[in-house]
């Protein structure tokens, strides 16, 4: 317990955080200070690219085993069963229709590109290491949710026209995934001397632009939050903090059941816990046009992902340290 | 100078269709049309603002297009079987155009 106090106080002071808290203050306050559109997706492309060519150096580095393949495999089966799992509990706790019970599932099953980038900098910062697969893990992960959310819509008797060809290239093709695993695979071929040509612009100014993009984030959140609250009822908003512990638990079997490291552990927990909010709202304002994206939009980014980064990733660190003897 | 009659159709759609709905208004026989990013809005589905938007679900953009008055049902019809389920708002108004030809 003390352990996870002081990984959880030292993850609460550190810039990322205190950058995205800096983010929620301002939009609950209604500052008007902002990150412009574009700039925005600039620094999640330059994300993107550095964490995915960082892992492919990793793996190129430190070679492959069965264990990636068995990785991406139980991530496919995590991001395919964890939608079940929480259309079941909102059964329970919301009062939501199937609907949009269902495309809430798909985004909690999905996986938050974002917290994942967060939790490796706490790893880091711990002096944890990891999978460089890991990426390729997150990248598989992004997927398969949504096909579970229009299965759950489909087997409730509604029209099951929902999923075309169209769609599922805009899917399987969507710019994260290209841009994560394309940068994955060059870092894997041209490994730490490609790393070392390009440190100067990945590796150093890294930490910056995360606390800049989590700024933003946290104007994201804290507009959401005041725009949204009304449409959460206590039940849905509880299933906001309740279902990442539950996807973490089903993360952490994995992790261990496949043998790997803390830091790999960690972040299946980490990928398990989040939820989409960039990819599937996406995918379900196309296939569930009439799923109420007020709902999925504000718990996902204004419920589990303020959720995860202050307490999960502390506590997911700290159980994966515990049980793997990190 | 001549003008000639013709339909304005301005279409406010979430930007995830922009591409469906372009599609099917060339399939209808729109020979061009031209898409303006929308900065932001407010309607039955709650505000929204393009600033800091990272999700690639949310955002609208318009996309209007010059039509003859002779082919606006057929052209509706294409562009309403694409609104119809989402987020929007279908305008029709008369202009005038100078080159009817290329309409």
């Amino acid at each position: 317990m003390q352990d996870i106090l002081s990984l959880a106080a030292t993850n609460l002071l550190s810039p990322i955080i205190l950058s995205f808290a800096l983010g929620v203050a301002a939009a609950l306050a209604r500052s008007d200070l902002n990150i412009p559109e574009a700039v925005a997706k600039g620094m999640s492309i330059y994300l993107l690219f550095a964490i995915g060519f960082k892992g492919g150096v990793s793996v190129a580095d430190h070679g492959i085993d069965g264990t990636l393949a068995l990785s991406l495999l139980a991530g496919i089966v995590l991001s395919a069963a964890l939608p079940l799992i929480a259309f079941a509990l909102l059964q329970v706790l919301g009062n939501l229709s199937r609907l949009d019970a269902a495309a809430v599932a798909a985004h909690y099953g999905s996986i938050s590109i974002v917290t994942f980038v967060a939790g490796t900098s706490v790893l880091e910062a711990s002096g944890i290491t990891s999978e460089g697969y890991m990426v390729a893990v997150a990248a598989a992960m992004e997927a398969p949710a949504i096909l579970s959310a229009l299965w759950l819509v489909s087997s409730g008797g509604t029209d099951g026209r929902r999923m075309d060809p169209t769609l599922m290239r805009e899917i399987l093709l969507n710019g994260s995934i290209v841009l994560l695993v394309g940068s994955f695979v060059i870092g894997w071929v041209t490994g730490v001397d490609g790393l070392v040509r390009i440190e100067a612009f990945i590796v150093a100014p890294f930490q910056g632009v995360l606390c800049l993009f989590l700024l933003d984030m946290g104007l994201v959140a804290g507009r959401g939050l005041r725009g949204g609250s009304g449409v959460l009822r206590p039940g849905v908003l509880a299933f906001g903090m309740v279902m990442p512990l539950i996807g973490a638990t089903c993360g952490l079997a994995a992790g261990l059941l496949l043998g790997l490291s803390t830091g790999g552990v960690a972040l299946f927990m980490v990928l398990s816990a989040s939820a989409s909010y960039i990819a599937v709202p996406a995918a379900m304002r196309v296939a569930l046009p009439e799923a109420n994206p007020s709902i999925y939009l504000t718990l996902s980014l204004g419920v589990t992902f303020p959720f995860n980064l202050t307490i999960g990733l502390p506590v997911y660190v700290a159980v994966a340290s515990a049980l793997t003897g990190g | 100078m001549q003008t000639h009659q013709a339909k304005r159709v301005a279409i406010i759609i979430e930007q995830v269709m922009q591409s469906r709905l372009t599609t099917a208004l060339e399939d209808a026989g729109v020979t061009g049309f031209t898409i303006l990013p929308v900065l932001g809005g407010s309607g039955r589905s709650g505000a929204w603002s393009r600033e800091g938007q990272v999700s690639r679900g949310t955002g609208m953009v318009q996309v209007v297009c010059i039509i003859r008055p002779e082919r606006l049902d057929a052209m509706l019809e294409a562009a309403f079987a694409v609104v119809e389920r989402h987020i929007g708002v279908v305008t029709v108004s008369d202009c005038e155009v100078l080159r009817a030809e290329r309409f």
